[in-house]
C-alpha cells in the first residue's frame, strides 16, 4: 500500500504517465477501484482551473525573530516561501525533478560543461518599476560569490566568471565542468534583485507579491503583483504568512481554521487528519535524509568491518514505523532518493540484521571500542530518538553505543565537522552530483565522514563533466556503491514531506525538493472559493 | 519536631502515603518496573495490553515502567537540588543573620541580584553555555533556589538571634557555632522543614519545565518532565500518555504540599502564637 | 521614610548595574557565535570569516560593555546582528503585547485571588476550603503548556468558542485582542491564581490569630465583617508582595505559553535571540527583564513599607 502510495504520488508530480502508472499499479495488485480512484484523483487535480483571488493563510514552521529577507541568508520554510513569492529565480526546479526557465528565457552549454550561456527573458519588471536585464542578473549571481555570507556561497565556489553579453545575455564560467550547472541555480538563496542591491527592509523583487508587513518570525504579508510576467501563476489577491514553530500549534491553527495550509504535519497526525474530509495531506517523497556520520579516517571508524557492523545494526524499518508512522524511505547509506533519476535501483537494500552486525563486530577484530553518538535535535526534531533507537537495536548485536546528547545551542559549531560519531542531517539537492559532491567531495568543506576514496574522486569529476546522459548513469551508480560498501556515513531515512491544507485550497502539489511546493506555494496554490 | 504529640489530620496522611509510594517507586524502581525503562518492545503508541498496561510510549517501550524510572530520575533530581539549596541558603543565612556588618551586607546583595534574574531564562542560559550534564543542572537550580532559602533562614536566624535568652548566651560569652547550633538551628527547625517541602516541589516542577524546553536529562533515561513534553502532542488524538506523567507531578506536588500544610499548622499551634 | 525609599531606589539601580555585568558576561561566554548559528550547515570558512569580521567581534569586552552600558542607558540598544534591524524597534511591539498579556491576565486574576482566599479564610476548614485548596494545588502542578493544550483541545477545536491561535498584530483592535488572547490569558490565570490565592488565605488568617481581631469577635462582629474590615487591610503587604512576584513571573514566565500559543511575547524573542547568539538583542531582553523584576520587587517593598506603621517608622 506504501509502494501503491508513492506511485499515485509519482503520477500526480508528473513523474511518471498514466500508462506507467497503471503498470506499476497492476504489478502491485492492487484493486481496479483503488487504481481507478487514484488515476481519477490526478486527473481532476490536472483539470482544475485555477480560481483568482482571497487571501491565501500559510501557517509555517521554520521561521525565528532572527530572520532577514536577504535571500543569502535563508535557512528555512518561511523564509524560502516568502522568497519565492517576492522573488524570481532564474532557474526553476519545477515538481517534475528538472530545471524549468524562470528568469532564464533559456540556456546553453558549452562542451565540457564548464561554459553557460544565458538567454535573459525580456519585458520582466521589478516592483519598482525597473526593467530586468543582465546587470541586475549578474548582480544577483555575485551576491554568493567571493567575500559573502551567502548560504549559496558553497555550490558558487565553482564559479570562476560571472560576465554580460549582451543586455540579455549572460555567460557563467566554472573553474571544472559541471553538466548540472543549472540545477545549481534552483538553489534557494539564487534570486534576482536589481543591480546594486542591498536594503532588505524594502526589498525590491519581480516575483508575484509585494511585501506589506515583514514582522520577523511572526508574520509576514504580501499582496498580488498586479504586473506580474508570468501568465497562469501567483492567483491570490493576497499571502498572509503565521510563524507557527510548535507542531500541534500548527495542526490546531488549521484544523480550527485559522489557516489554510500547513507544513511539516507531524507523521503521527497524518492519519488524522486524512480521516476528516474536509482536509488533505499532501506527501512528497523526497530528498531530505537523516544520516549517522562516522569520520572514515579517525578510530576506531576507519575500521571498514565496524563501519559494517554499525551498518547492520540499526534498524531502518524500526526507525521508519517509530519515527515517520512509515511515512519514509529506508536509506540504502548513500545519499541519492528512490524519486532520483540517477538511483542505483540494483544495490542490495541494507537491513537490520544482529547476526551480520555480531560477524563483522568479531571480524574488526575490536573489543568494546568506545562508540559515543554525539546527537541533538538541533539537527532535526527525532534525531535524540533516532540515536536511542539505534542504541537498542545495536545493542541487540552486542555493539555498545552510548548517546551523549548535546546542547542545542553550539551544535553547528562544537559538534557539527568535529566530532567522530554524529546524527546529522542532509536536504536534498536538486542534483545527484550535487548531492555526492557537496557532502562527499574529496575537497568539500562539510565532508562530515572525512570520506575519501580514489576511484570516487575520479568518478565524481567524470560524471561532472560529461554531458551524455548514458555515459553518466554507470558512474553515478557506481559512486552509490562505493559509498554503500565503503562510506563512514550511515542513512538510515529518507524523510516524506508533508504538509496539509483544507480542500478549499488548490494547485498544492507534491515537491520532492521541499515542502510547500518547493517553496513555490504562493506562486502555484490558489483558493477554490 | 513534635510530629507526635498531635493529631494527624486525612489530608496529611493521604500525602504521607503519596510521598511513600512514591519513594518506593523510585528506590525499587528495577524491582518493581516490568521492563528495562530503554527497551523497544513493539510498535510506537501500541494499546495498554494486559502486559504493558498503559500501553507502549513514542519509541514503542513500556510507559508504566518508563513512568517508575521516571519516579527515580525526577524525584532523585529534586531531592539532591533541594539539599543541596539548603545545605548553601542555611549556612550563608545563618552566617549573615550571625556575623551581621559586611559578610551580611555583600550575601544580601548578591541573592538581591540573583533574585532579580528572570530565574527560566538564567537557567537557560547557563544550561546553554555549560552543557546539560547532571552535576550543571544539580549545582545550577541549587544555586538559583537558595537564594529563596537564605532570605528564610536568615529572617528566621535574625528573630531568633534577638531574643532574650540567646542575648543571654553571647552575654555568657558562647561561641559563635554554639549558639547556632544550640539556639538558633533547633528553633528554625520546623519552619525550615515546611519550607523543604516547598521548595522540593518547585524544585521538581522547575526542573520539569526545563525538561520540556529540552535542556533535561540524558537519554534514555526517563524523566516525568521531558516524558510530557514527548507526548504532549499525544493529546490530540485523545491519548492519555501525556496524562499519566503530568499526573505524577501533580499528585506528588499536592501530596507535598497537605504534608506541609499540616507541619505549618502544628509549627504555628506549637508556638502558641500567630507565627 | 522618605530616606529608607530613596535607599531602596539606590539599591534597585545598583542591582540593576550589577545585573548589567552579569547579563554582558553572560552572552560574552555563550558557546560558538553568531554567525555560524545563523548559517547552520550551510556555513563556509570563508562565508564564516566575512560574517565574524561585519560584527566586529574582535575588540576587548570591557571595552563593549562600557560602550553598550552608555548607549543603553540613552535608550539605544544598536542592532538586531541577525536582521540588522534597531534592537528597540524589535523589541517595543513585542514589550507591548507581553505587558497587555500580562496585565489582561492580572486583571482577571488578582480580583479573583483575592476573592478566593478571602471566602477561603472565612470558610476555613470547610468543604469549600478544601475544595479551592485541592483545585488550586492541582492547576500549580500541572505545566502550563500541558493547561494550555488541554484548552485549545476542548474549547477550540472541539466547541470552537476561541481562536488557538493568538496571532496578534499592531493593529488588531483591542475588542479582537481580547477574544484573540483570550485562552493564553486563562491558562496564566490558572497558573497564577492558585499562588496569590494560597497566599491570601495565609496571610489573612495570620492576622486572624492576632489579638485585635478576638476584640472584634468578642465585640460580636459576624466573621466575613471581621476578615473583610479587620483582617484582610492588615495583610495587605504579604499580598502585595505576593501579587507583585506574580506580575513579574507574567512578564518574564511565559516563554512556554507564547510558544503554544504562538503569541508574540518578548520571550520568545528572547530564546530566539539566544539560540542564534542575537548578542544585542539578549542583553537589551535581558535588561529589560532584570529591570521588571527590579521594578516590581521595589514596588513590592514599597508597599510593605506603605502599610506597615512599623516599618513606615523606623527606629
Amino acid at each position: 500500500m506504501v509502494e501503491l502510495d508513492y506511485w499515485h504520488q509519482q503520477h500526480a508530480q508528473g513523474r511518471i504517465g498514466r500508462r506507467e502508472f497503471l503498470g506499476r499499479a497492476a504489478a502491485l495488485g492492487a484493486g481496479a477501484a483503488v487504481i481507478g480512484r487514484m488515476v481519477a484523483d490526478v486527473e481532476a487535480r490536472a483539470a482544475e482551473t485555477p480560481r483568482s483571488g482571497g487571501t491565501l493563510r500559510l501557517g509555517l514552521a521554520g521561521g525565528s525573530t532572527t530572520d532577514s529577507l536577504d535571500p543569502g541568508t535563508y535557512t528555512d520554510s518561511v523564509m524560502i516561501d516568502a522568497g519565492h513569492a517576492l522573488f524570481n529565480g532564474l532557474v526553476e526546479w519545477r515538481a517534475d525533478g528538472k530545471p524549468h526557465p524562470e528568469i532564464a528565457e533559456s540556456w546553453e552549454v558549452k562542451p565540457g560543461a564548464a561554459e553557460w550561456i544565458f538567454n535573459i527573458r525580456k519585458g520582466v519588471t521589478f516592483s519598482n518599476g525597473k526593467t530586468l536585464d543582465a546587470d541586475d542578473v549578474v548582480y544577483s549571481l555575485n551576491m554568493h560569490r567571493g567575500k559573502t555570507k551567502s548560504g549559496a556561497a558553497g555550490p558558487f565556489k565553482a564559479v570562476s566568471d560571472v560576465k554580460k553579453l549582451s543586455p540579455n545575455q549572460v555567460q557563467v564560467t566554472l573553474a571544472s565542468g559541471d553538466a548540472d550547472f543549472a540545477y545549481v541555480l534552483t538553489d534557494y538563496h539564487v534570486l534576482m534583485v536589481p543591480d546594486g542591491f542591498a536594503d532588505w527592509s524594502k526589498p525590491v523583487g519581480s516575483g508575484g507579491y509585494i511585501l506589506e508587513k515583514f514582522d520577523p518570525g511572526v508574520r509576514i504579508t504580501a499582496k498580488r503583483n498586479p504586473n506580474y510576467w508570468k501568465q497562469g501563476r501567483a492567483h491570490v489577491d493576497a499571502v498572509d504568512i503565521t510563524v507557527i514553530n510548535d507542531s500541534s500549534a500548527r495542526l490546531n491553527a488549521l484544523m480550527t481554521g485559522q489557516v489554510d495550509a500547513i507544513n511539516r504535519v507531524d507523521p503521527k497526525f497524518v492519519r488524522t487528519v486524512q480521516k476528516n474530509p474536509k482536509f488533505e495531506i499532501v506527501r512528497a517523497p523526497g530528498g531530505w535524509h537523516a544520516v549517522i556520520s562516522m569520520m572514515h579516517d579517525r578510530p576506531p571508524f576507519d575500521n571498514h568491518e565496524l563501519r559494517l557492523a554499525l551498518k547492520y545494526g540499526i534498524d531502518r524499518e524500526q526507525v521508519i514505523r517509530a519515527l515517520f508512522s512509515g511515512l519514509a524511505t529506508a536509506g540504502n547509506d548513500h545519499p541519492i532518493p528512490k524519486t532520483d533519476p540517477y538511483w542505483n535501483s540494483e544495490l542490495p537494500q541494507i537491513r537490520y540484521d544482529a547476526d551480520k552486525a555480531k560477524f563483522h563486530m568479531k571480524k574488526s577484530g575490536l573489543t568494546n571500542p568506545p562508540l559515543v553518538l554525539q546527537c541533538s535535535d538541533a539537527a532535526f526534531s527525532g534525531a535524540v530518538q533516532m540515536a536511542e533507537l539505534f542504541q537498542q537495536s545495536a545493542g541487540k548485536a552486542g555493539i555498545r553505543v552510548q548517546i551523549k546528547k548535546e546542547p542545542a545551542d553550539g551544535f553547528w559549531d562544537n559538534v557539527w565537522l568535529k566530532g567522530p560519531f554524529v546524527t546529522s542531517y542532509w536536504g536534498g539537492r536538486a542534483a545527484a552530483t550535487q548531492m555526492l559532491a557537496v557532502a562527499y567531495g574529496p575537497d568539500a568543506p562539510w565532508n562530515e565522514s572525512h570520506f575519501k576514496n580514489p576511484r570516487f574522486t575520479e568518478l565524481l569529476a567524470a560524471a561532472r563533466a560529461e554531458t551524455d546522459e548514458a555515459k553518466r548513469k554507470p558512474m553515478i551508480w557506481e559512486m552509490q556503491a562505493i559509498l554503500h560498501d565503503d562510506g563512514a556515513t550511515i542513512v538510515p531515512v529518507f524523510r516524506d514531506w508533508l504538509d496539509g491544507h483544507n480542500k478549499n485550497v488548490g494547485g498544492h502539489t507534491p515537491h520532492g525538493g521541499f515542502d510547500m511546493d518547493n517553496g513555490y506555494i504562493a506562486e502555484n496554490a490558489w483558493l477554490k472559493s | 519536631m513534635r510530629l507526635f504529640g498531635h493529631r494527624v489530620p486525612l489530608t496529611a496522611l493521604i500525602g504521607l502515603a503519596i510521598i511513600a509510594i512514591n519513594v518506593v517507586a523510585a528506590v525499587g524502581a528495577p524491582l518493581i518496573a516490568p521492563y528495562d525503562q530503554a527497551a523497544v518492545l513493539g510498535d510506537a503508541w501500541a494499546d495498554p495490553t494486559p502486559q504493558y498496561v498503559l500501553g507502549l510510549d513514542d519509541l514503542g517501550r513500556d510507559l508504566f515502567s518508563r513512568l517508575i524510572y521516571g519516579a527515580r530520575m525526577s524525584i532523585g533530581l529534586a531531592f539532591v537540588v533541594t539539599c543541596l539549596s539548603f545545605a548553601i541558603g542555611i549556612v550563608t543565612g545563618f552566617a549573615g543573620a550571625v556575623l551581621r556588618g559586611w559578610v551580611d551586607m555583600l550575601l544580601s546583595r548578591i541573592v538581591d541580584l540573583l533574585l532579580s534574574m528572570p530565574t527560566l531564562i538564567f537557567a537557560f542560559i547557563v544550561l546553554s553555555v555549560l552543557g546539560t550534564a547532571l552535576p550543571v543542572l544539580i549545582v545550577t537550580i541549587a544555586i538559583l533556589d537558595s537564594t529563596k532559602v537564605f532570605r528564610l533562614a536568615r529572617a528566621l536566624a535574625m528573630n531568633i538571634a534577638a531574643l532574650e535568652y540567646v542575648e543571654v548566651a553571647r552575654v555568657r560569652g558562647e561561641g559563635l557555632w554554639w549558639v547556632i547550633r544550640r539556639e538558633i538551628f533547633p528553633n528554625a527547625v520546623a519552619p525550615l522543614v515546611a519550607e523543604f517541602g516547598l521548595r522540593f516541589s518547585f524544585a521538581f516542577l522547575f526542573i520539569a519545565a526545563l525538561s520540556f524546553l529540552g535542556l533535561g536529562v540524558q537519554p534514555p533515561a526517563a524523566d516525568w518532565g521531558s516524558m510530557v513534553r514527548d507526548y504532549r502532542d499525544m493529546i490530540n488524538l485523545d491519548a492519555m500518555a501525556p496524562l499519566y506523567p503530568a499526573g505524577a507531578i501533580a499528585i506528588l506536588t499536592i501530596g507535598v504540599n497537605f504534608v506541609v500544610d499540616w507541619m505549618l499548622a502544628v509549627h504555628s499551634r506549637g508556638h502558641g502564637e500567630g507565627a | 521614610m522618605l530616606r529608607l525609599i530613596a535607599q531602596r531606589l539606590g539599591l534597585g539601580l545598583l542591582t540593576l548595574l550589577a545585573a548589567s555585568v552579569l547579563i554582558f558576561a553572560g552572552t560574552e561566554i555563550l558557546p560558538g557565535d553568531l554567525a555560524s548559528a545563523v548559517l547552520q550547515n550551510t556555513a563556509t570558512p570563508e562565508s564564516l570569516a566575512e560574517m565574524r569580521k561585519e560584527l566586529g567581534l574582535d575588540r576587548p569586552a570591557a571595552v563593549r560593555y562600557v560602550e553598550w552600558l552608555g548607549n543603553a542607558a540613552v535608550g539605544d540598544f544598536g542592532r538586531s546582528l541577525a536582521s540588522h534591524r534597531d534592537v528597540v524597534e524589535e523589541i517595543a511591539p513585542r514589550l507591548r503585547n507581553t505587558l497587555f498579556l500580562a496585565s489582561y491576565a492580572a486583571l482577571v486574576a488578582v480580583p479573583l485571588a483575592v476573592a478566593l482566599g478571602l471566602m477561603a479564610a472565612i470558610w476555613q476548614g470547610g468543604v469549600y476550603d478544601r475544595a479551592v485548596n485541592f483545585v488550586t494545588l492541582l492547576t500549580i502542578s500541572v505545566p502550563e503548556y500541558l493547561v494550555g493544550y488541554i484548552l485549545i483541545k476542548y474549547l477550540s477545536v472541539h466547541l470552537g468558542w476561541f481562536p488557538s491561535l493568538a496571532n496578534v498584530t499592531p493593529d488588531t483592535p483591542l475588542v479582537q485582542r481580547i477574544g484573540l488572547t483570550f485562552l493564553p490569558m486563562l491558562t496564566l490565570v490558572l497558573v497564577v491564581v492558585a499562588h496569590m490565592m494560597r497566599m491570601t488565605r495565609a496571610s489573612v488568617l495570620q492576622i486572624m490569630a492576632s489579638p485585635y481581631i478576638e476584640m472584634a469577635f468578642l465585640k460580636g462582629l459576624p466573621k466575613w465583617r471581621v476578615v473583610v474590615r479587620h483582617a484582610f487591610p492588615n495583610a495587605l503587604a504579604p499580598i502585595i508582595n505576593v501579587i507583585a512576584l506574580d506580575l513579574a513571573y507574567l512578564i518574564v514566565g511565559v516563554v512556554i505559553v507564547e510558544a503554544v500559543f504562538v503569541y508574540p511575547g518578548l520571550g520568545q524573542l528572547m530564546v530566539d535571540a539566544v539560540s542564534k547568539h542575537d548578542v544585542p538583542v539578549v542583553q537589551a531582553c535581558g535588561l529589560i527583564f532584570a529591570g521588571a523584576f527590579i521594578l516590581l520587587n521595589l514596588i513590592a517593598d514599597m508597599a510593605a513599607i506603605l502599610s506597615n506603621p512599623r516599618l513606615r517608622h523606623p527606629r
